[in-house]
C-alpha cells in the first residue's frame, strides 16, 4: 500500500507530497515526543503526530518513516512545509483524533 | 586509493531549526556510497540526537565524521557546561532540558540513551565547565 493510495482512500489532506507515490506503509507509529519517535518508530511506518514543526520533518527524514500524518486537525508552518518539500517528506493531515486515525490506517493497510 | 572520507560540521548553538543539517548531510553521503539503509538509519539517529544535545545544552560545537569501508566514526565536541553525572544522564527519561525545548517535542530524556542504542560504540568524555566530547562508532557490516 503506497502513502498516496492511503491518503486518497482515507481523504487525508496532502500538505507535502514528497515520495507518496512510491513509499509503502508497513506500520503505524503514534507519538509526539521526537526523541522517542526517533528511537522507536520503524522505517516505513506512517507516523501520526500533532507535532507539526521543522524538527518533526527532520525526525521523519532521519527515522525514514514513510510519511507524517498530522492528526487532530493540527497544522504546520510554511517554513516546515518548504523543508519537507525540499527533503521529499510526505505530510498528510486529518481532523480525526489520533486513535481513530491510526485505527483507520491500520485497517486500510491491513496491518 | 584513499578510502577514508572526512566531513566536518559546525553546529549553531542558537538555531533549533537548523539542527539536523549535519545528520541529513552525512545520511546523503552514506547513501551515495551505497551503505546499507539500516546502517544509515543508525548513524543518522545517533548523530541527530547528538546535534540536538549540542544545541540544547552546549551552545553548539563541532562535529567530525570519518567514513571508512568498515565504520562511521562521529566525534561531537562542545565547550558547553559539561555533564556532571554521566551515569544519570544515560538513564532514559532523565532530562535537564528547559521547558521551551520540551514544547518543541524534545527533552524526553532519550537523547543519550538513543545515541548509545544506535551506535555500536560510544564514549563520553566530559568535564564540568569545560565541555563534552562524545565519540560514536557505527560498524558497516
Amino acid at each position: 500500500m503506497t502513502v498516496l493510495e492511503m491518503a486518497k482512500e482515507l481523504h487525508l489532506e496532502i500538505i507535502s507530497k514528497g515520495e507518496a507515490e512510491v513509499r509503502e506503509i508497513h506500520g503505524v507509529y503514534c507519538c509526539d515526543l521526537l526523541s522517542i519517535v526517533m528511537g522507536r518508530a520503524k522505517a516505513d511506518d506512517a507516523w501520526i503526530t500533532v507535532m507539526g514543526n521543522i524538527n518533526a520533518v527532520a525526525v521523519a527524514v532521519l527515522a525514514d518513516v514513510s510519511c507524517i500524518v498530522l492528526s487532530e486537525g493540527m497544522g504546520i508552518d510554511e517554513e516546515s512545509i518548504a523543508k519537507a518539500q525540499e527533503q521529499d517528506v510526505c505530510i498528510l493531515k486529518s481532523d480525526l483524533p489520533t486513535f481513530e486515525l491510526s485505527r483507520k490506517i491500520a485497517e486500510f493497510c491491513a496491518l | 586509493m584513499e578510502n577514508l572520507i572526512q566531513l566536518s560540521y559546525e553546529v549553531d548553538g542558537d538555531d533549533f531549526t537548523r539542527a539536523g543539517e549535519a545528520s541529513a548531510n552525512v545520511k546523503k553521503s552514506l547513501r551515495k556510497l551505497g551503505v546499507p539503509p539500516e546502517v544509515i538509519r543508525k548513524v543518522a539517529i545517533a548523530l541527530y540526537e547528538g546535534e540536538i544535545n549540542m544545541v540544547i545544552h552546549a551552545e553548539g560545537g563541532v562535529i567530525d565524521v570519518e567514513i571508512s569501508p568498515e565504520h562511521v566514526t562521529m566525534v561531537l565536541k562542545d565547550h558547553g557546561k559539561g555533564i556532571a553525572d554521566v551515569e544519570k544522564a544515560m538513564q532514559e527519561g532523565y532530562s535537564t532540558a528547559p521547558d521551551e525545548v520540551r514544547s518543541l517535542g524534545f527533552g524526553a530524556g532519550m537523547g543519550l540513551p538513543n545515541m548509545k542504542k544506535y551506535s555500536d560504540e560510544m564514549e563520553i568524555d566530559s568535564t564540568v565547565g569545560v565541555g563534552t566530547t562524545v565519540t560514536m562508532t557505527v560498524y558497516i557490516p
